[in-house]
């Protein structure tokens, strides 16, 4: 039983949603949230030094 | 070296430069591995949505006089069943992209009479009722001009329907069996009878649930549900997921042209902006052919910083 | 003898096939050293995800289409199907950005760029019809509202969004066989063409064609 709530959510998401209003734009805080993390993840992704190359760059 | 015909868009300098180990297992293996367990992660902590399914039954019993209008609509043609066109009836020509009357081309396939499949038929499934048998007795015998005119005079007379000791009740006197009809019809929707008969259509297995969804999609129940949750069109509905979940975000572009003009207030906003959508991911997938929109990436200069290294080698 | 095998069918396709992907194609264990950047694990980060993806879907297969609305042991599977299919977009788009902006066509990798982008295109269906035969109050407003997208391209005669068997067919049987397939296609043209060179910086070129 105990692991049957363990699988319950710890934080569900079931409250009514939050949402963002700009002009046009209209979007639910967890649409906008994976979006920021979906560009923050590419930016981070084109900017984090890669291991593997950094003895190279050390040495140079 | 002859650089000559060289396209530096659409092709690619010959690597002449070194090797490095590159581990690709090891890194599918890694990646494979952080997937899942972020998978888990996510699934314990925010679960996954599950708002119960509405039924007639729910609708009729929250809402009876919002079920009797509709149902009364699905007799006088108003629903939007009852006008749509293919590929349920030949009501409309439906939308049209310019000359291209697409739904009519692909024809009324599903075919779907709201009056009969909605209202009659289930009706004559009930257990034997004299009051309703008769009513449909009598509509059966009248023309449809008199159907039609004891259609419309109970439209005319529906303002005044009131929901009174579980019944519908409107003030009219010549529609003939049309107030019976709208009254148990409203009786069979609140015991649950009309979910059961117009999902299972007559037959025992099903998995086609076209007629009670359309049917309780022209309420005004379903709507005012969704919007409350954040779902209507005019919401950017259809990246949007119930409760406060993640939806459909990947369709932001597509949901995007319904909020602006011409779309927003068009006829043909469906097929218009289906056509807009097709036709940018044909240009998305023709990208490398495409001049101007293929030097982009050139020119925007993000590759140097893709591949900083190899440019401080040089 | 050996001229009439070497004209086989079977043969001639052994050769090609060898000639086109030798094994140490298929499986390099080098890479050219430009390739040194996090955003190159993102293809390998959605085919994972596609991974999860169908594993959580087999298990939800297993039980059938009631299963997750009845025990929580069914609700939490489903819990791992949808947030894997977040992480397979989340992942595959972070991919698409990436390679746009490597210009990852250049070099006959035509090929190589529309199987990707094909692919997104089927896996944006696959979820729909996912997202389609929940049944639940989510999927009975989803497909009423897609029902009009669909129906005014003449397709909703034949694709009927209202029919939840239709749409769950489409969903665990054929589009996810669709997906696969072009994901198959598109990591062995990736292989066959290998990773797409930096652009040359060093010299000045004229207009681009």
């Amino acid at each position: 039983m105990a692991f049957i709530s363990f699988l319950a959510a710890l934080i569900p998401l079931d409250g009514l949603g939050h949402y963002l209003h700009w002009g046009v734009i209209y979007i639910s805080v967890a649409n906008f949230i994976v979006i920021v993390l979906m560009i923050l993840t590419f930016i981070t992704a084109l900017l984090a030094p890669f291991p593997g190359r950094s003895r190279r760059k050390e040495s140079k | 070296m002859s650089k000559k015909g060289f396209r530096p868009d659409v092709d690619a300098p010959e690597w002449k430069g070194g090797h490095q180990p590159y581990d690709i297992i090891k890194e599918g293996t890694i990646a494979l591995i952080v997937v899942a367990l972020l998978t888990v992660v996510f699934a314990v902590m925010f679960g996954s949505p599950d708002d119960k399914e509405i039924t007639i039954k729910t609708w009729a019993n929250a809402a009876p006089l919002d079920f009797a209008q509709t149902a009364l609509g699905e007799m006088n043609g108003t629903t939007t069943t009852a006008g749509y066109g293919a590929p349920y009836n030949t009501a409309s020509t439906g939308q049209t992209l310019g000359p291209l009357q697409l739904a009519k081309w692909a024809g009324v396939r599903i075919p779907i009479n709201t009056e009969k499949d909605f209202v009659i038929r289930p009706l004559e499934t009930q257990p034997y009722d004299p009051t309703l048998s008769s009513a449909l007795t009598s509509w059966k015998a009248a023309s449809s001009t008199q159907q039609t005119t004891w259609v419309n005079n109970f439209t005319k007379a529906s303002n005044s329907m009131k929901f009174v000791n579980g019944n519908v009740v409107a003030s009219t006197s010549d529609s003939g069996p049309v107030p019976v009809f709208i009254n148990d019809l409203t009786h069979m929707a609140r015991s649950g009878a009309l979910d059961a008969d117009l999902i299972s259509g007559g037959s025992f297995f099903t998995t086609d649930y076209t007629k009670p969804l359309l049917f309780l999609s022209d309420g005004g129940y379903l709507a005012k549900l969704a919007q409350d949750q954040h779902l209507l069109g005019s919401q950017w509905g259809m990246m949007n997921e119930t409760n406060s979940y993640p939806g459909q975000a990947w369709l932001w572009l597509y949901t995007f042209w319904y909020q602006i003009t011409p779309f927003s207030s068009s006829s043909n906003a469906d097929v218009q902006v289906w056509g807009m959508m097709m036709l940018l991911s044909v240009i998305l997938l023709l990208v490398p052919v495409i001049p101007g929109l293929r030097a982009l990436p050139r020119k925007m200069k993000v590759y140097r910083l893709i591949w900083r290294e190899h440019y401080r080698d040089q | 003898m050996s001229t009439d095998i070497e004209r086989q069918w079977t043969t001639r396709l052994r050769h090609r096939v060898a000639g086109k992907l030798p094994p140490e194609k298929v499986l390099p264990d080098t890479q050219p050293a430009y390739v040194a950047s996090w955003i190159y694990v993102f293809g390998v980060a959605t085919m994972s995800a596609m991974a999860v993806v169908i594993g959580t879907g087999f298990i939800l297969a297993l039980r059938g289409p009631q299963w997750w609305h009845e025990s929580s042991v069914g609700h939490f599977v489903n819990s791992l199907h949808l947030w894997s299919v977040e992480i397979f977009f989340f992942a595959m788009v972070v991919h698409l950005w990436g390679k746009f902006f490597m210009g990852a066509w250049r070099g006959k990798r035509t090929a190589t760029w529309m199987t990707g982008v094909v692919t997104f295109l089927a896996s944006i269906a696959t979820a729909f019809t996912g997202y389609a035969s929940q049944s639940n109050f989510d999927s009975q407003w989803i497909t009423t509202q897609a029902k009009d997208g669909i129906n005014s391209t003449g397709a909703g005669a034949f694709f009927n969004v209202l029919n939840f068997g239709q749409m769950l067919m489409w969903h665990i049987v054929l589009l996810p066989l669709v997906a696969v397939i072009l994901t198959a296609l598109h990591v062995v043209l990736v292989r066959v063409r290998g990773v797409v060179p930096p652009y040359d910086d060093t010299k000045k070129v004229g207009e681009a064609l």
